[in-house]
């Protein structure tokens, strides 16, 4: 296959700029060793969009968080996902340390965000009842937000596929040769333009052609996902002011009204080490306890881990560099946030380099998948009356109807796991955890896809769920 | 589509059931059962297993049979009902909000409500169990359904996390169709499932019973390939030192049974924190007038027999209610409980309206040998029972006489002590 361009990795930065790329007539593919894209580092975070206080200024963290956190809400309306700019609080617990949160507010000024104020303890428990009185003063950034890093993802990478970008999955990169100007990939892909963002793999993509060499240290961050029930524990999201100690937990809402807490930072021998621990679990529940006292940890539906991709570097490592070759490497935090202004950025420079054009029948919008529980009786009605599937409710706990997962699986980029599923419309996502609609949906995927049971997937091909049938002579499982 | 209906019951499985036909019998016509699910019988279908029945019927059923006698009572006493119907909210006028995908978004106005949602299984997920989140963990009622209904098995090697019943049935049932049960681990020191479970699902078997022992780690990051179990301390810490690591390909869970009352609680309905069921008085009414709770929504039962006794009981209620059948309201008295009791169903009691014979239910906290059951009115025992051994897993009742009470009661205490 010969493309102009080939990005390697489709996490929430190959996606963004695929999607960027997607607006040019360039012919464009992205390489992805797992089943869907959104399976790394990006299905695993806070889901937050920094304001841009953070990162220090000048720096490509500061510039492109910034950028990011104006492109996400825009992206947000144009491709249907949910972004909420719900607010941040850095919350200090210690008269001594006001200073930093002085020297966060200048910082925040110097990175150019805006409406950023420090507020007092009356205020801060105005905002938020819950947090512990102890508190003594906080940087309040009104322009944070939350965002479902899947439902980013997914839409920007959906997007480009319809307006052409082809998606190959299930495909690590073994092998890749400069041929004169551009490269060779797995021997079958001709590609002009090579792009890195191969996440926690980049460095040895990148180490393969540039000379200053990278390291990418996964670093484990884990988290305790709460019912919704426990939602409205806050509005904000809540960041602890960074210590000695260290940069403490947060606490947020998410998008879909439930509650995360985490995440703490370990380092970790492998690229795959995705596991929780005890330890970690106990650490940030302690941590945790700091901003709210009593955290109802009986409402935990789901702890989970993820990886930063930690470059050797204090920053991203964002260009060209190597001939026709671009790196997204080293995108740790805030690289949800800036995950937009990477793309646009990179999709810039190859458009020029490759001397593209607009796309000639570019489509700039993407409609997300419908959530029921959002349409009054009269919207639903004429859902169902144009389509049934719409009126049978297969996830319970998030409301979920057939007709969502139908469409999950007949999209541009359709979901082909069951967690491809649980990520773009929700089902299996809430308190029982799929223990009612697993089956359900996987009869949906044999009826839509044509799988039998055996052949469905968790995630990747190496998750299936169902090892065989049980007896003989029972043959299609629906008897 | 708005219409209004005497009696609207959510859920077909066998609480809903027994309570619509109770209702039927003493004298509602204006009634309608809202089953999610495609057919009636709820959870009993998946329960293929025999056992059911013996307190009713005299006789061990399975599942489908047991629930097909109600079945067949529903459909001879024309009670009708909506399947695939999934309720989405009851407003306090207890309007109920409901779709299914012929009919789309309907509301009914009920003039009495009973909740009969059943319960859930705790996911692996809230059980905080360090490790990976491969493939290859199911709740064991998630497996029921995959082995008994749809024909397919989640795995050959098997380990057991949690005694519940569900979990003591699945050992036995993935036994018999060729897979491996290395062990069932129950954090606790006793198990939850019942004595008779224990014997015929594990015993029987050779499947060890690890008591006071967890899962503390799970190894496969796409497929399950090992859980390590370890003994915990009194402290559910676990003991350095005796970790013992199973290669299987399956996790499954049996780690407790929670009510299913997300709509209860948006209606406002009060929760008890013990239970996850709402707090009902004497004729299993809740907090908001004419909404009733039974079987497993209420609180968690061993045995369907009294899931339906309950239900039938909640049924006819609900018919004296939209009747008005029922005595006046004279005061009620709230249950309490003491030593190892930790609830009681109902909670409260006004002898005015009370059965002469009220069932109360409860269970303990703890295992209790050879120790008494009390209980008090005002300060007079009135029942002093004395049994060989209670446990946690199986749920007991006392039965209290409306003779023993008097408009000038006070207190009702229930409570256990130590011989």
């Amino acid at each position: 296959m010969d493309v102009d361009v080939l990005i390697i990795g489709s996490g929430v930065v190959g996606s963004a700029i695929a999607y960027y790329l997607a607006k040019t007539d360039l012919k464009i593919a992205v390489i992805e060793k797992e089943e869907d894209v959104c399976t790394g580092t990006s299905k695993a975070n806070s889901g937050i969009v920094h304001a841009g206080f953070d990162a220090m200024p000048n720096t490509l963290k500061a510039k492109f968080n910034v950028e990011g956190s104006h492109l996400i809400p825009e992206l947000a309306k144009l491709l249907d996902f949910e972004y909420k700019q719900n607010g941040a609080l850095v919350l200090c617990f210690d008269k001594k340390l006001r200073d930093r949160v002085e020297a966060l507010y200048q910082r925040g000024l110097a990175n150019g965000v805006t409406d950023l104020k420090i507020i007092e303890k009356d205020e801060i428990l105005k905002l938020e009842p819950n947090v512990n009185e102890d508190v003594v003063c906080a940087l309040y950034a009104p322009t944070s937000g939350i965002v479902c890093p899947f439902g980013m993802t997914i839409a920007l990478a959906e997007n480009a596929a319809d307006n052409g970008v082809q998606f190959i999955f299930n495909e690590a990169v073994e092998t890749i040769e400069r041929v004169g100007d551009g490269w060779l990939v797995n021997d079958h892909y001709h590609a002009k333009v090579l792009v890195n963002a191969a996440g926690l793999y980049a460095d040895e993509i990148h180490n393969q052609f540039v000379d200053q060499k990278i390291e990418i240290t996964p670093r484990r961050g884990e988290y305790l996902l709460f019912d919704r029930t426990a939602g409205d524990l806050c509005a904000h999201t809540l960041f602890q002011l960074p210590t000695e100690k260290g940069k403490g937990v947060l606490i947020t809402p998410t998008v879909h009204g439930n509650i995360l807490v985490g995440p703490n930072a370990q380092a970790v021998p492998t690229k795959e080490n995705v596991n929780t621990t005890a330890i970690g679990q106990d650490e940030i529940k302690t941590k945790a306890r700091i901003t709210i006292k009593d955290l109802p940890f009986n409402q935990v539906i789901r702890t989970f881990s993820g990886l930063r991709a930690t470059p050797n570097g204090p920053d991203f490592i964002i260009g060209q560099t190597a001939d026709h070759f671009y790196d997204a490497a080293g995108i740790e935090s805030p690289g949800l946030s800036s995950a937009p202004a990477i793309g646009k950025w990179i999709a810039e420079q190859i458009r020029e380099q490759l001397n593209a054009n607009d796309h000639p029948h570019y489509i700039a919008k993407r409609k997300g998948f419908i959530d029921v529980k959002k349409l009054s009786n009269e919207q639903w009605n004429e859902l169902i009356q144009k389509d049934p599937a719409y009126g049978i409710i297969v996830c319970r706990c998030e409301t979920i109807t057939a007709g969502s997962i139908q469409d999950a699986l007949s999209r541009s980029l359709p979901a082909r796991s069951l967690d491809g599923i649980k990520r773009r419309v929700r089902a299996g996502m809430g308190r029982c955890q799929a223990g009612f609609c697993l089956p359900r949906s996987m009869e949906i995927m044999q009826e839509k896809l044509g799988l039998s049971f055996e052949e469905i997937q968790l995630t990747n091909s190496h998750s299936k769920l169902i090892t065989s049938k049980v007896k003989e002579g029972i043959h299609d499982g629906k008897q | 589509m708005e219409n209004n209906k005497q009696l609207v019951i959510i859920g077909g499985g066998p609480a809903g059931l027994a309570a619509a036909i109770g209702a039927k019998q003493a004298g509602i016509d204006d009634l309608l059962i809202l089953e999610r699910d495609h057919c009636l019988g709820g959870i009993l279908n998946q329960c293929i297993h025999n056992g059911f029945g013996l307190h009713t019927f005299g006789e061990e059923l399975t599942g489908p049979e047991y629930a097909w006698r109600y079945i067949e009572q529903v459909q001879q006493l024309e009670i009708p009902y909506e399947l695939n119907s999934m309720v989405l909210d009851i407003s306090k006028d207890k309007t109920i909000r409901y779709v299914n995908a012929k009919q789309g978004v309907c509301t009914i106005h009920a003039q009495a409500i009973i909740l009969a949602m059943g319960c859930r299984e705790r996911p692996f997920g809230s059980l905080s169990i360090p490790g990976y989140r491969p493939a290859g963990i199911y709740s064991a009622g998630t497996a029921q359904k995959l082995v008994n209904i749809d024909g397919y098995m989640p795995g050959k090697e098997v380990v057991i996390l949690g005694s519940g019943d569900i979990g003591l049935i699945m050992a036995r049932r993935m036994t018999f169709e060729g897979a491996n049960v290395h062990t069932v681990a129950e954090r606790l020191p006793y198990s939850g499932g019942l004595k008779r479970n224990i014997v015929q699902c594990l015993d029987d078997f050779n499947i060890p019973l690890q008591l006071s022992h967890t899962v503390i780690d799970v190894k496969g990051k796409d497929r399950i390939e090992s859980v390590t179990i370890a003994q915990v301390d009194e402290n559910n810490q676990p003991i350095a030192g005796t970790e013992q690591e199973y290669p299987c390909d399956t996790l499954l869970l049996s780690c407790g049974l929670i009510p299913e009352n997300e709509l209860s609680a948006n209606a406002g309905i009060e929760l008890s924190k013990i239970t996850n069921g709402p707090v009902v008085n004497e004729l299993l009414e809740t907090n908001m007038e004419g909404v009733f709770a039974c079987g497993n929504v209420l609180h968690v039962h061993d045995l369907v027999d009294f899931v339906s006794q309950e239900a039938t009981k909640a049924g006819q209620n609900a018919a004296q209610y939209i009747l008005q059948q029922l005595p006046a309201f004279e005061h009620e008295i709230p249950i309490e409980t003491g030593g190892l009791v930790r609830y009681t169903v109902p909670f409260s009691i006004d002898p005015s309206r009370m059965d002469d014979k009220q069932i109360v239910r409860f269970r303990l906290s703890n295992v209790l040998k050879n120790g008494y059951v009390n209980v008090y009115i005002d300060d007079n025992r009135v029942i002093h029972q004395r049994k060989m051994i209670r446990t946690p897993g199986e749920m007991e009742s006392i039965v209290l006489k409306r003779e023993w009470l008097n408009e000038n009661s006070q207190s009702i205490r229930i409570e256990t002590e130590v011989a």
